[in-house]
């Protein structure tokens, strides 16, 4: 028999439990659902409902929409979930509310009843509210919206049942009228304008009611859509006169204002009228920890030592399946050219296709612990405290509080500090964010640093240098931001007001759901296009083929005297080899734009390469300086090469264009995922670029005229 | 008086919020409301965000935007 299908959209504000909620009510998995145009992800889940008196099955599919304060266009999940409401098709609204915060969730409630369709409030959390001394008359409640109230908790899993026997009550029955009933000025306008449509005979798809209040509260879509019909022009004088006689009464000017005092002031009428005991018990818990987390002092280093803590997890409990997953993709490919010999298809798939695939999993352990930490932080209330310490200083440089989390994350790689960046709810912050994050050098630029500080510093000295790039990188990037916010991403700061959730322990099941749910998009998104790209690169550098060359060279191998000589002219044949390669060639032809950098053709080829991912770039210049694979030679060999080939001046501004220039493709593809925009990816790369070239021109230049 | 002059522990009620509407609104949502009583909860660092309850919310504001609010001190008995 085919089920009855009935779309439920589910608003709350935030923190109120709502994907708790939807976690307990299906345990089908959450999967995205794909809308157009949106960058926030919504998601859907299914659930079944048997209606036991009908013997009617019904499939439920929950839409889990941003949360929102109110329906005001105030952020990007606002706006998404408003334009879901009023635009897209669904059955009914499910309003989760928090059963601790009546008053304040009541505000939205009251908003959702004006959208004027069916309608269900789920009272989340009410063991909660019995604990703290709270109790709630839903029944009455009930009589108040017009609407169902049906008690439950996600976390004892009560009322779930009788939810969605609500759910598909509601469903079946015909559509019914809000009761929000306003100040008596109000109504009279109401009542007005209904008079007049009736009179009219006006057709309308939504209740004259409904119609009136919209007109009222100047709902564009409602004025576009009447503005065109001859009705129009008897309706404008008498909704001009109703305006005028609401702003004399309230004394206010602002339509949307005086709605919102309506709004207020049936929140806290419902409120008062259905909370019988009020008794603050157990509130205290929350103010303790807040007493030592936010503490003027200790606030800081307690996050400091928190954020320390992750990421010594991060990476150091993350190597060892790193390393794990590395030396399994190493294996492959040696089994891989050691079953297909050597032909083409065993160095495409082995050095191609298995070596940037391989890079991206390998990442996945580390990303894996990150986001279980930050969802830990975030689903605890946690985060909320971080803003608010640190909101202070990194607003002076046109950041928000919440940057820190991603900004550090840098530190580590470019990659899941891409997707921590979605902690921030602003899109300009966010924006801004990610694009100064280049900036915090990864781990993966480290062999980079190691290898030139060593080299011409000496190893004792590498350590201070290191440090200084770190520091010199960050500052960077906080001048990038202030640069970004006030000459690109301009208009006034967004406010900062946003809610201290209370302490909770969260559902491992919640965690679990949103860690797979990043971790699989981060695979999935990232591994096509890196795959893409180190074919390219894989294909860059080893074509065309030279059979000739290699002839001759494999001939002057088989008469070398000594091994070492023959290991010499292997490795002048790799060289020459990608000297003629389409990298080579790239490398060459580009030569003349790092020139006034001092850079020859081999270190531009190296940078180039390096734009696959930062370990390339030794292992390039491994190859260029005819050492073959820099990392099986030592370090040392490569150092001395360097020495006697490079100038400290290049050497300086090669280090500073590495520092400030894109992190690698794996980053990029990131990025351009997180902003959903290839215009912003092409000026994040000649942003950076840009930057990288003028610095490292300067450098150059000043430290020859030093020297 | 401005609520920025409010210190921790010091619980006042809201008079008047003179922000755009846009801020306004969002302050709205919140509950932060003309009538409402609020209570200091703490400070970070040079008073660059304060944290306030109102009715039972807990809700952090920068400094600009506590500038905005104007309250009414309730003094100690």
């Amino acid at each position: 028999m085919e089920k009855e299908k009935i779309k439920v959209a589910l608003v709350g504000q935030p923190n109120v439990g709502k994907s708790s909620l939807i976690n307990a009510i299906a345990n089908a998995k959450l999967h995205v659902g794909n809308f157009a145009g949106v960058t926030v992800d919504i998601s859907e889940v299914n659930t079944t409902y048997c209606d036991p008196e009908g013997c009617e099955e019904y499939e439920i599919t929950i839409v889990d929409l941003p949360g929102t304060y109110s329906l005001n266009d105030y952020s990007m999940e606002e706006r998404v979930t408003k334009e879901f409401l009023l635009n897209e098709a669904y059955d009914l609204i499910v309003n989760v509310v928090d059963s601790t915060h009546l008053q304040r969730n009541l505000l939205l409630t009251a908003e959702l009843l004006e959208l004027g369709r069916k309608m269900v409030v789920a009272l989340n959390m009410i063991d909660e509210a019995e604990k703290e001394g709270i109790e709630i008359d839903a029944g009455q409640l009930g009589v108040i919206l017009g609407v169902p109230v049906v008690p439950v908790s996600a976390k004892t899993k009560e009322g779930l049942e009788a939810l969605k026997q609500k759910m598909v009550e509601v469903y079946k029955k015909p559509q019914t009228e809000s009761k929000i009933i306003y100040s008596d000025f109000i109504e009279e306008e109401i009542d007005r304008l209904v008079a007049f449509f009736e009179e009219r005979h006006y057709p309308s798809d939504i209740p004259y009611r409904h119609l009136a209040i919209r007109l009222l509260k100047e709902d564009t879509q409602i004025y576009k859509r009447m503005h065109d019909e001859p009705i129009w022009i008897e309706l404008l004088p008498i909704l001009r006169e109703a305006l005028d006689h609401i702003y004399l009464h309230s004394g206010k000017k602002d339509i949307k204002e005086i709605f919102a005092d309506e709004h207020f002031a049936f929140a806290k009428g419902a409120k008062m009228e259905v909370i019988s005991t009020k008794q603050m018990r157990a509130k205290n818990f929350t103010q303790k920890i807040d007493n030592l987390l936010i503490n003027k002092y200790l606030g800081i280093p307690i996050f400091l030592f928190l954020m320390w803590g992750l990421f010594q997890l991060t990476f150091s409990l993350g190597q060892l399946p790193m390393d794990w997953i590395q030396a399994g993709f190493d294996w492959l490919a040696v089994e891989t050219h050691r079953v297909l010999g050597d032909t083409e298809l065993a160095s495409v798939i082995a050095d191609g296709v298995l070596g940037g695939v391989g890079a991206v999993v390998s990442f996945l352990p580390n990303i894996i612990i990150l986001f279980f930490g930050i969802a830990l932080l975030e689903t605890t209330g946690y985060m909320a405290r971080v803003s608010f310490l640190l909101d202070g200083f990194f607003h002076k440089f046109g950041l928000h509080g919440k940057s820190f989390v991603p900004l550090v994350t840098g530190f580590g790689c470019t990659v899941p500090a891409y997707m921590a960046a979605r902690t921030l709810k602003s899109r300009t912050d966010r924006l801004i964010t990610l694009f100064i994050l280049g900036f915090f050098s990864c781990s993966a630029r480290i062999p980079v640093y190691v290898l030139f500080a060593g080299a011409f510093f000496g190893a004792e000295h590498a350590g201070n240098i290191l440090f200084l790039i770190y520091i010199a990188g960050a500052l960077f990037g906080l001048m990038a931001a202030k640069v970004l916010r006030v000459f690109v991403f301009k208009g006034e700061d967004d406010p900062f007001v946003m809610e201290m959730p209370k302490y909770r322990l969260p559902s491992l099941k919640l965690i679990y759901h949103v860690v797979s749910g990043q971790s699989m998009d981060y695979l999935r998104k990232a591994g096509t296009f890196i795959l893409f790209a180190s074919v390219l690169v894989w294909f860059a550098s080893n074509y065309p083929k030279n059979p000739e060359l290699e002839k001759r060279f494999e001939a002057r191998i088989e008469q070398a005297a000594s091994p070492q000589e023959k290991a010499r002219l292997q490795g002048r044949l790799q060289e020459e080899l990608l000297a003629r390669s389409y990298l080579g060639q790239v490398g060459k032809a580009t030569q003349p734009f790092f020139a006034p950098l001092g850079f020859d053709w081999k270190l531009s080829v190296a940078l180039e390469a390096g734009l696959a991912a930062k370990e390339v770039v030794v292992s390039t210049l491994g190859v260029l300086y005819s050492l073959g694979d820099a990392t099986d030679k030592g370090i040392q060999a490569l150092q001395d090469q360097l020495k006697r080939h490079v100038t400290l001046p290049v050497a300086l501004a090669f280090i500073v264009f590495v520092m400030l220039y894109v992190p690698c493709f794996a980053a990029m593809a990131v990025f351009k995922q997180e902003t959903g925009s290839w215009a912003y990816l092409a000026y994040l790369f000649i942003g950076t670029t840009g930057v990288a070239w003028v610095f490292g021109f300067l450098t150059y230049n000043v430290v020859k005229l030093l020297v | 008086m401005r609520l920025t002059e409010l210190r921790k522990g010091d619980r006042g009620t809201i008079v008047r919020i003179q922000a755009d509407p846009e801020l306004r609104n969002r302050l709205h949502s919140f509950g932060i409301i003309p009538g409402e009583e609020l209570e200091v909860k703490g400070c970070s660092l040079a008073r660059q965000t304060m944290e306030i309850d109102v009715d039972g919310t807990l809700i952090a504001l920068r400094k600009e935007e506590a500038e905005k609010i104007e309250v009414r001190k309730e003094e100690d008995a």
